[in-house]
């Protein structure tokens, strides 16, 4: 044996590094840092979601003007001729000497929006920052809140992220089957705006007949029943209370045995809840229970409720009833979601693809070796105790930075395999042509690494520029493709160069002129 | 184990006229394919939906377009085999935004009667992510191009950076033109060949480069097409194998790594051999058609050296304490 020397130990610290924390994700163990598969590899969903941003600046101007309306009754100036625009709303005093007085109420109570007066008519409007702040809110409360309703659904390990400056990444890893898909997308959905309105019993009979026009006259609203639209309700516009006073929500049964939603309300909610159900209950008027715009139902209310607690029932399966829970108990959305892409996997083909790539690294990995081997000799065996360490430290370093495996990423370790060689190659060729020209084994060596370094280096930074560039304009499972065609080039400037050359020097002495057949696969 | 046991030059530059003949042919060809015929650009940059079904039995191609036809959605919906009988893709040009609204269900819906199958993959970009990832990718191909431009300028002559862009140009324009005649859907994965190819083209003409620039300081001879005979003959046999390694993993790939990956792993195969052939045989002639003089060159060095060597001259005398 030659001598210990620094390479050589590099190397084997850098394999015994590569094995051990590669073995988490070899082995699946359920401690240490691992590799996660991608969504093409475990099957899954992924979507990019849209916020409809519109519909969240029209929620904020309808309560500016509810704030606006309230603030102008109380000091009895009354308005009419509401108008909801884009970015603006308008409205008419009626009493044109109130116009100024309104104006200074107004600028004093509204802080986030700009008033302006033209005659009689006051125009509330929102400026681009504030359209802008809007719609930001709009987008962190929706990543916020389907993070929570995922995270409550139960599966493993969603991921929710604001993506750019007005999408959102959703990707759910491990959905089985079509069903808990559809599941999860309705969940997703699901605004989950919980309102508790007060049916107008003295107009109620009449609600068949009526026009949505006709009901905004008596400032109500036709509502549909959840299960049969033709049964329609007619409720008083502004609820006497909504989800946001909501504190907590749960899926039980019923004395039937009927799946249910109790809901408890904060001390506020149970205050506006109690006092109503005071007032209704002489009279035994109905409250509607009414979850995106649909009424679940509407009981009588017999006598006073306190202790701010309530039920929806409605005829639910218990998943129905639990995601209903999840979505209330996490909170509603302001915006509505749309989506911009989609890709799902069903998990018999990531299962095919993972098969199907691995059965393509192994096959192509053991070509290679063969080939080394029977090309260059032991200098190839040699090259290929590099490869495999650098197999090793791929993922080791994927593990330890808890990287996403994709099929690209696949492929890019495949591809790996056959160029981290290529270093070898140029190694050994340059050896070879030493060797021809009849310099001496330690001299052919020393001198064929040194000849070889600045063709693998020019070409080594050049696939490193674009595969670079490939991780930062790339998207989704593509950056799995640069990271691992990355992390080979690094790797391979380790094992193939460093690793070998020690490799060489500390078989040295056994090299002998008489078996450079062995060694290098030459006859000189 | 041997294939080239180098004995003396090969005269790849003889025929180097004959060789760039026949390049020019295949880029012009290439250009014209994909002018004339385009890209079949998959969902990625165009957008649209993917949907992958599996049939329990062969799948029955003509029901499906039949139950397909009677749903406005789906009409100009295209179906293919997808690797076996059993499974199928159907294309549409479309996307939906609804989240409630699954395309799963609704094909399942909609298939009902053509037999027992199983949804397993749909992929669906719309219209604003598919312009978005069009533009980031023609970012990344430029900035690549780019980048490897300015470390080549540095790290050698501008002629030979000049040189390598043009081998460059014309493996990926090549690589393109057979995407484009084979109707490969051009997605984000064939994008990432493509920047491979880039990666792997350079990596080959470089090799051939780096041994010509070694050649320049060593030979006696001014005759650049003897250098570069010299040199290309001596990197031939690593030329040969790595390209052999490199194939032969891909071709592995195209073989068994699934349906998904065929277009990718087929771009490649063909990046590998026009990368091969134009560093053998396109990219070093290109150096003397841009009027490269090896006299110059030398004389350009001898005189670095000479200052170099005047400059260490009166750095020592300085040192001395004789200036």
């Amino acid at each position: 044996m030659g001598k210990l020397n620094y390479r050589v130990v590099i190397f084997i610290l850098a394999f015994l590094f590569g094995v051990i924390f590669s073995i988490p994700s070899l082995t699946q163990s359920e401690s240490g840092k691992k590799i996660t598969l991608g969504l093409d590899l475990q099957g899954g969903l992924h979507m990019l979601l849209g916020v409809k941003s519109d519909e969240a600046i029209k929620s904020s101007l309808k309560s500016i003007l509810s704030t606006a309306k309230f603030e102008l009754e109380k000091n009895d100036i009354v308005i009419d001729n509401v108008n909801i625009g884009k970015t603006s709303a308008s409205f008419e005093i009626l009493d044109e000497d109130e116009v100024q007085n309104a104006l200074k109420i107004l600028k004093d109570t509204i802080k986030d929006a700009q008033i302006s007066v033209n005659k009689n008519i006051i125009t509330i409007s929102l400026n681009e920052e504030q359209i802008q702040q809007i719609t930001q809110k709009a987008i962190n409360q929706a990543v916020e809140t389907i993070r929570n309703r995922l995270n409550q659904f139960g599966l493993a390990e969603p991921t929710v992220a604001k993506q750019g400056k007005d999408k959102i990444l959703v990707e759910v890893p491990g959905v089985k089957t079509q069903e808990e898909k559809e599941r999860i997308k309705a969940l997703i959905a699901k605004p989950a705006h919980l309102q508790l309105m007060a049916i107008d019993e003295d107009r109620a009979a009449r609600v068949n007949e009526m026009s949505e026009a006709e009901a905004k006259k008596y400032g109500d609203i036709i509502l549909e029943d959840v299960k049969d639209p033709n049964v329609k309700y007619l409720v008083k516009a502004i609820p006497i209370l909504d989800g946001s006073m909501l504190v907590d929500a749960k899926a039980v049964f019923d004395q039937n045995g009927q799946p249910i939603i109790t809901f408890e309300l904060n001390g506020e909610g149970a205050k506006i809840f109690a006092n109503f159900t005071q007032k209704a209950a002489p009279t035994r008027a109905r409250l509607a229970i009414v979850l995106d715009n649909k009424v679940y139902s509407a009981p009588h209310v017999n006598e006073r409720i306190g202790g701010g607690r309530g039920q929806i029932s409605g005829g639910f399966t218990i998943n129905e009833a639990n995601d209903i829970a999840i979505a209330l108990r996490s909170g509603a959305l302001l915006a509505p979601v749309y989506i911009l892409s989609e890709r799902s996997i069903g998990p018999s083909l990531g299962a095919d693809s993972i098969r199907a790539s691995f059965k393509a690294l192994i096959t192509g990995f053991v070509l290679v070796v063969i080939f080394m081997a029977l090309y260059y000799g032991m200098a190839g065996v040699i090259a290929d105790i590099a490869l495999i360490a650098n197999l090793f430290l791929i993922l080791s370093i994927m593990s330890l930075f808890g990287a996403t495996l994709t099929l690209p990423g696949m492929a890019g370790i495949v591809l790996t395999v056959g160029m981290a060689v290529d270093a070898n190659v140029i190694i050994n060729e340059r050896i070879r042509e030493l060797l021809r020209e009849g310099k001496s084994i330690p001299k052919a060596i020393e001198d064929g690494y040194k000849n070889a370094f600045s063709a693998i280096w020019d070409a080594n930074i050049t696939t490193l520029i674009a595969s670079t560039l490939l991780f930062f304009y790339g998207t989704g499972p593509i950056k799995g493709f640069a990271v691992t065609i990355t992390i080979g080039i690094l790797a391979s400037m380790l094992t193939a160069i460093l690793g070998t050359h020690g490799i060489y020097e500390l078989l040295l002495p056994k090299i002998k002129k008489e078996n450079l057949n062995f060694w290098f696969g030459i006859k000189v | 184990m041997e294939f080239f046991r180098y004995t003396k030059p090969i005269d790849f530059m003889g025929k180097a006229k004959y060789f760039g003949i026949f390049s020019l042919i295949l880029v012009l060809s290439s250009w014209a394919i994909i002018l004339i015929k385009g890209f079949n650009y998959g969902i990625d940059f165009a957008g649209g939906t993917v949907i992958q079904i599996k049939y329990d039995k062969k799948a029955p191609l003509e029901e499906i377009r039949k139950e397909l036809s009677k749903v406005e959605k789906y009409k100009d919906a295209t179906v293919t085999f997808f690797g076996s009988e059993q499974e199928v893709i159907i294309r549409t040009k479309g996307s939906s935004s609804e989240v409630t609204k699954d395309i799963g269900a609704e094909i399942k819906n909609i298939l009902k009667a053509t037999g027992n199958f199983e949804v397993r993959r749909v992929d669906m970009v719309g219209p604003k992510i598919g312009s978005e990832l069009r533009e980031k990718g023609l970012k990344a191909t430029i900035f690549a191009v780019i980048g490897i431009l300015l470390y080549l300028t540095f790290r050698f002559e501008w002629r030979f950076a000049l040189a390598s862009i043009i081998a460059l140009i014309h493996d990926v324009s090549i690589a393109l033109g057979a995407i484009a005649l084979l109707s490969i859907p051009f997605n984000l994965d064939i994008l990432a060949a493509i920047l491979t190819i880039l990666g792997y083209s350079l990596n080959d003409t470089i090799i051939v480069f780096d041994r010509i620039r070694e050649e320049l300081q060593k030979s006696k001879t001014n005759d650049l097409f003897t250098i570069i005979n010299e040199s290309i003959t001596k990197t031939l046999s690593r030329t040969t194998l790595t390209s052999l390694t490199t194939f032969l993993v891909v071709f592995v790939l195209y073989l068994f790594g699934g349906e998904i990956l065929k277009g990718f792993s087929l771009t490649l195969l063909i990046g590998i051999v026009v990368g091969t052939y134009s560093s053998i045989f396109v990219a070093a002639p290109i150096l003397k058609w841009l009027g490269f003089d090896v006299k110059e060159y030398k004389e350009k060095l001898a005189q670095k050296k000479k200052r170099e060597m005047e400059k260490e001259k009166l750095r020592a005398q300085f040192e001395q304490g004789v200036v």
